[in-house]
């Protein structure tokens, strides 16, 4: 019985737990942007780990602009610069990412600014005090506000919003993506965050480069690996200063991860089932046994053997079937925690109930099988005697 | 028409440690419709033998046995079972209920398994129940009635099928005299009904109620009577020895 109450509950949570995580990656593939690479600074040694390299500026803006001109298939190279700090409106204080961007960013991520407008060519140039925020800001500091045109400080800046982005939802870590305040990059570099970083204004957090067709990201990977070395002069075998990132294939991968606990789930649901089924066996067994007399009497009136078969079969599949509802109940309970969690939309498939019980149903009438054949060749008369 | 049991030299052997024990050894016996047949013998005599092989409950070992002019002793399992749904009624010793059923679902038992639809089946249930006396009764559970009550039920459930023949183990067995002696009269009204009844039993003063007994001693026949209407006179009659 627990047997068939855990493999029950490891498919439904699994299916869940599955759809779940399907869904969340292919939700945050989506608004990610489609065919994004990012470029960030400090290089990987041979076992995958990040080498810091120390206070020299990896990527500039430079070379945003170059992988931008050199390479035909870099739609757009966005520079992004960004930094958790205070933000101070007439009455609110909240902390939130801020971000230097130029308009090639939102290109890039494929982000539509829902009200207002995005950064002109001038105030990019110019170092403007102006902002593009997100959803969440607007709740924290302007109380829902329309926000266009108010003002508020980052540090002792003042800064103007013009724009609020389309709501994008949870991203890859977990954390809103509305929760940000984008910046010219310019005016990030020279009054926001170059100043407190304590590194030279050209430094760079990454580059997000929006490649024009899906099939020219493995080349363009290799293109702008060789540009950036050229760039930045490393020569021969020496490891770059920087690496390439497909954030969709780290998604993908995170997907691919939740397969493998899915296949586990299969393995436990599998030999859970199949204990499960040995254990109604048994019960079963025992059932027969103890009714021995009661089979007798059944025959006695005239139960054919194959009456009497059917319901031990029948009470086998109960059996398996009550299992079956607990364990898809549990599985659900805890496809719903793990979903909570991870963060994940919770998505109890109706199939995976019906496909559970199925299993449960299969496993009853398989394991019944027996017992119910012990009972249906039972002689009627030592039946009868049984005592 | 032929006559409703026929045997002819039908034997039942059991093996019991080395040897063999014959239960029922060369029984030739012809039973009518509409006649309440007492068997009477000791203990051991092969009295629920023969009745279990008259019931279709056991295959006899040699001989011929034809129920209703069809023969019956050799057909398969299924067959038997159909039998049994159709034409004969069963009275066991107690408990002979289903312990997990009430009353009433006892006695439907039978109609289940010969396919009756359920709401006939209720009804029908529900009349014989009515016809012991049990109307009152039908949601009870087997604990929950005495001993008269239970052998009733099992009453109402052999009849309920209308079979041909009633077979009945000791049915008063193991109840105190004044309600057996209920139960006697019960078959009586059922006898007086039409139905054929077979009883077996060990009891001189329940073998008298029916018209005819037939005596066993080490699985034969060693009498065959009919009674003449006075009992006691029947009674005082010495058992022949058998041949
Ligand atoms: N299934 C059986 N296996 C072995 N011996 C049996 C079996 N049934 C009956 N007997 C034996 O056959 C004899 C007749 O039994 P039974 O017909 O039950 O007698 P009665 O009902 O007259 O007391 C007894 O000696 C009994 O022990
Ligand atoms: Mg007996």
């Amino acid at each position: 019985m627990l047997g068939i109450v855990i493999g029950v509950a490891a498919v439904v949570c699994m299916v869940s737990v599955g759809a779940g995580a399907q869904a969340e990656v292919s939700e945050k593939i989506r608004t990610l942007g489609a065919n994004l690479l990012l470029v960030i600074p400090g290089a990987r040694n041979s076992a995958g780990a990040r080498l810091e390299s120390g206070t020299q500026p990896t990527l500039t803006e430079e070379d945003a602009a170059s992988i931008r001109r050199e390479l035909v298939d870099a739609q757009v190279a966005a520079p992004l610069l960004s930094r958790s700090m205070p933000l101070v409106a007439a009455n609110r204080n909240w902390v939130t990412l801020v971000a230097g961007i130029n308009a090639d960013y939102l290109v890039a991520r494929e982000w539509q600014v829902a009200n207002g407008r995005s950064f002109t060519g001038e105030e990019i140039a110019s170092g403007a005090k102006v902002a593009i925020v997100g959803s969440v800001i607007i709740e924290e500091l302007f109380d829902g506000r329309a926000g266009i045109g108010e003002t508020f400080r980052i540090g002792n800046v003042p800064f103007t919003v013009i724009g609020v982005l389309d709501k994008k939802g949870l991203g890859a870590a977990g954390r809103s993506q509305d929760d940000v305040v984008f910046i010219p990059l310019s005016t990030a570099q020279s009054r926001v965050l170059g100043a407190v970083r304590g590194t030279t204004r050209q430094a760079l957090d990454f580059i997000s480069i929006k490649v024009s067709d899906a099939a020219a990201m493995p080349e363009m990977e290799r293109e702008i690996e060789a540009l950036l070395r050229q760039r930045h002069r490393i020569r021969g075998d020496a490891p770059s200063d920087f690496r390439i990132e497909n954030p969709a294939d780290v998604l993908i991968a995170r997907g691919a991860a939740v397969r493998t606990l899915g296949i586990l789930l299969i393995a436990v649901a599998t030999v859970s089932l199949v204990v499960g089924g040995i254990s109604i066996m048994n019960i079963m067994l025992v059932s027969v046994s103890e009714r021995t007399r009661e089979i007798g009497l059944r025959m006695a009136v005239g139960a054919s053997r194959r009456d009497i078969r059917r319901q031990f079969l029948i009470e086998a599949l109960i059996l398996a079937l009550i299992g079956g509802l607990m364990g898809a109940a549990l599985g659900a309970a805890a496809a719903v925690a793990i979903a909570w969690k991870a963060g994940w939309p919770i998505l109890i498939s109706p199939w995976a109930v019906i496909l559970a019980c199925g299993f449960a149903g299969f496993v009853g009438i398989s394991f019944g099988l027996y017992p119910a054949h012990r009972a249906a060749r039972l002689d009627p008369i030592v039946a009868l005697r049984f005592e | 028409m032929p006559p409703l049991v026929r045997t002819i030299g039908i034997s039942k052997h059991y093996p019991s440690g080395g040897t063999i024990i014959h239960a029922v050894s060369n029984v030739s016996l012809s039973i009518e419709h509409g006649e309440f047949v007492a068997i009477h013998g000791r203990s051991g005599s092969g009295k629920s033998t023969l009745m279990n092989l008259l019931g279709l409950l056991e295959r006899p070992d040699s001989g011929e046995y034809a129920l209703k002019g069809r023969e019956a002793a050799r057909l398969s399992e299924d067959t038997r079972a159909a039998i049994r749904r159709k034409d004969i009624g069963f009275i066991f010793q107690l408990p002979a209920l289903l312990p997990r059923a009430t009353a009433l679902e006892n006695v439907e038992l039978p109609l289940v398994y010969a396919g009756v639809p359920r709401a006939e089946r209720r009804r029908t249930a529900k009349d014989a129940l009515d016809h012991v006396g049990l109307a009152d009764r039908s949601h009870h559970w087997p604990n929950q009635l005495s001993g008269g009550e239970q052998q009733r039920v099992v009453i109402a459930r052999a009849m309920v099928n209308d079979p041909a023949l009633i077979l009945a183990d000791e049915p008063t067995g193991s109840l105190d005299s004044s309600t057996s002696d209920e139960i006697m009269s019960l078959f009586e009204g059922l006898h007086r009904g039409g139905h054929t009844i077979i009883m077996v039993t060990h009891a001189a003063e329940v073998a008298d109620r029916a018209r005819r007994q037939i005596t066993l001693h080490d699985g034969r026949i060693i009498e065959d009577a009919v009674a003449s209407g006075k009992r006691s006179l029947l009674n005082a009659i010495p058992l022949a020895s058998p041949p």
